[in-house]
């Protein structure tokens, strides 16, 4: 039991304040930053009061852009992640929930020698396997075009047909490259299994007596029972997705997230970086993760916290 | 409506070196209630599991209004189950869980509707028709698994320890609203119950299972008056029967500790020297000299508790140490270490074969018969 003398409240209280400065506290400077002009800004020391720029310098951000970016609006940057943040989650959901589903309610060859697949996968992150996944985003067609030519069929090909076959299936700059080598998800297919698991089998039986199929059964009685949980793993994977910056810098050129898009802005050599814009993009760029983490706030705790099935 | 045939059905786990269920065979009437009773892991919940299509069956058949229904699904052999946690869907309303199987076979909405008010009449349902299963008791939630079973108008109803999860009084109620039910459909059943009190009011005839064997077939009171094996003497009736070693002598007399003898007669002639085993049940001890023809046996009391109704003592067949139990009238005092005179009923006793633990031929024991 934890203590409540009058002091640990005290104690807890001025904890958690301390902490809520210090996430609040560069906040609220971007944000004051992001209502002055370029020169009041760069001044030292910064005007620690919002200053009277804030419609004009948020109406620029999202309608033109910086120039250091070639103007792209962060609208459209904002529009670009949203995509490949609800593209990510979903997918992941997706895939893990029919992944898990299969693992736990169907006996097939080689069962736990694909469980022990999605397992290894926990280790190789994209981080980790980046270069390799660069290659295959860039040419996704490149391992069939290796297997033609190692079987001779390229050659083959050539000899009876005069064409040579090159295949090439590029998704660089798209947002099938941006999102689908991010869509597997051991830690997501987990998460379903051990939901699944804790369905009373006599459920799953009484299931079967009522005639329900695979199909029917994953609809009607898993994903209705798994909704909180669904709920909470949109939540963290809809901020995974929107907080992807390796891998969109490596594969997108010219669709910008809004996470390059500002990191560009600041990559602007010797000349003067655009400050009021730079935050002003940053704040806006916090806002959708806010909001679904907002909205989904009562889903998301009972999600994890809720046992009873 | 059907009879259920179980022939010659076993059950092996792969993996496993041993067989779950033996060789069981049984035909069960139509419109007849079958218990199964037995100790926990004695099979009967898989022997019901296999009727029901949810394990598969190794060797033998099973057959449900004649059809072999080996391979069929569970949801083609038209049965319906009632399980020990009520199995409800959580997320659906009770009408949503009684319908649901209707729905999946297509049936008419008007016919859906029908078949669940009917069965919502019944049980006494039709306030809850909207609410979830976390909304109900224990026991109505009970009576929403039977409500989903009823409505299939299936062939066989199934039950695996539906009253367990309940607390006693309730057990009490829903026994008698089961049978009454069962009564009313006429619907052939099969209950799994580990409860002898549960299995002897509900049921029309009782398998008695132990290590996947069916040890006895029998309507409850051929069970208790002639309990097939050692294990079925034992296993039905509370505080269980007494058990004593014996030995056959001249004339087809049975020697029992102490000096005791059960009268000429009793064994089959010419056995003399075999030993047997020799079940007394509890009730039929009483103080001697209250007018009752027996056996005059003196006992050392060790424990006497007093029941109320009943007193039970405890104790020892005088000058050994072959403990016997014996049911008394709630009036008789009894004090740790007195002796104790009581006669053993007439008659009241059943000889079993030490080896085999079967009973010996059934000129023994002179309870009448009940007429099965």
């Amino acid at each position: 039991m934890v203590e409540k003398s009058r002091l640990s409240v005290w104690i807890a209280h001025s904890v958690l304040i301390l902490g809520i400065l210090a996430i609040a506290l560069p906040i609220y400077v971007a944000f004051v930053a992001s209502t002055h002009d370029v020169r009041t800004v760069a001044q030292a020391p910064m005007p620690l009061v919002p200053g009277p720029h804030l419609w004009e310098n948020y109406a620029r951000a999202l309608g033109q852009g910086s120039d250091s970016v070639g103007n792209v609006p962060v609208a459209a940057m904002l529009a670009n992640s949203f995509i490949m943040a609800m593209v990510i989650a979903t997918a992941k959901i997706v895939i893990s929930l029919l992944s898990a589903f299969a693992i736990v309610y169907f006996r097939f060859p080689f069962r736990m020698g694909f469980f022990w697949m999605i397992f290894i996968t926990l280790m190789l992150p994209v981080e980790v396997r980046i270069v390799p996944t660069y290659e295959v985003v860039a040419n996704a067609l490149a391992p069939v075009q290796s297997l033609l030519n190692a079987t001779g069929l390229t050659w083959l090909i050539e000899r009876l047909a005069g064409l040579r076959v090159s295949l090439e299936w590029n998704m660089l700059d798209t947002y099938a490259g941006l999102t689908v080598p991010l869509v597997a998800s051991a830690t997501a297919t987990f998460l379903f299994r051990q939901v699944f698991l804790t369905m009373p089998d006599e459920m799953t039986e009484a299931a079967r007596i009522d005639g329900a199929g695979p199909v029917r059964f994953l609809f009607d009685i898993l994903l209705p029972l798994s909704r909180t949980n669904i709920a909470a793993l949109f939540v963290i994977l809809f901020i995974y997705g929107w907080n992807q910056y390796l891998w969109p810098l490596l594969v997108s050129s010219n669709l910008l997230t809004v996470q390059i898009g500002i990191g560009r802005m600041l990559a602007v050599g010797d000349g003067q970086v655009d400050w009021p814009i730079v935050m002003a993009s940053t704040m806006l760029a916090m806002i959708p993760p806010v909001i679904v983490v907002v909205a989904m706030q009562r889903a998301f705790i009972k999600g994890l916290v809720e046992t009873e099935k | 409506m059907a009879t259920v045939d179980i022939r010659a059905v076993r059950k092996t786990y792969p993996g496993l070196p041993f067989e779950v269920i033996k060789g069981i065979d049984c035909a069960i009437a139509d419109g007849e209630l079958l218990v199964m009773l037995g100790p926990s892991g004695c099979g009967k919940s898989t022997l019901l599991r296999m009727v029901a299509g949810l394990e598969r069956i190794s060797q033998g058949e099973i057959a449900i209004a004649g059809r072999v229904v080996n391979d069929l699904e569970p949801k083609d052999r038209n049965i319906a189950m009632v399980f020990q946690n009520y199995a409800l869907y959580p997320h659906m309303s009770v009408y949503a869980n009684m319908s649901y199987g209707l729905r999946i076979q297509r049936l008419p909405k008007a016919e859906i509707d029908r078949r669940v008010r009917d069965a919502a009449a019944i049980l006494e349902l039709e306030p809850f028709l909207q609410r979830k299963p976390r909304a109900l008791s224990g026991g109505q939630r009970q009576r929403v698994a039977m409500g989903r079973a009823i409505v299939r108008e299936p062939d066989v109803f199934l039950f695996d320890e539906p009253l367990s999860n309940l607390d006693a009084k309730l057990r009490t109620q829903m026994r008698v609203e089961i049978k009454r039910l069962q009564q009313r459909l006429a619907t052939t059943s099969l209950y799994v119950t580990h409860d002898q009190v549960e299995a002897m009011t509900l049921a029309d005839r009782l398998m008695v299972m132990r290590d996947g064997v069916a040890e006895q077939i029998g309507t409850p009171m051929e069970v208790y008056t002639h309990p097939a094996t050692v294990f079925v003497g034992g296993f039905i009736g509370a505080p269980a029967m007494n058990f004593l070693q014996g030995e056959v002598a001249e004339g087809g007399a049975v020697r029992l500790p102490g000096g005791v003898a059960l009268p000429a007669g009793t064994a089959a002639p010419g056995q003399a020297g075999r030993p047997v085993t020799v079940g007394i049940r509890p009730e039929h001890l009483a103080p001697a000299g209250e007018g009752v023809p027996g056996l005059p046996v003196t006992l050392t009391v060790d424990l006497a508790e007093a029941l109320g109704a009943d007193t039970l003592v405890h104790g020892r067949l005088a000058g050994t140490d072959t403990s016997l139990i014996a049911r008394l009238a709630g009036h008789v005092q009894a004090r740790s270490g007195e002796a104790m005179a009581l006669t053993v009923t007439d008659g009241a006793w059943h000889l079993f074969d030490v080896e085999s633990g079967r009973r010996l031929a059934d000129t023994v024991g002179r309870l009448a018969k009940p007429a099965a």
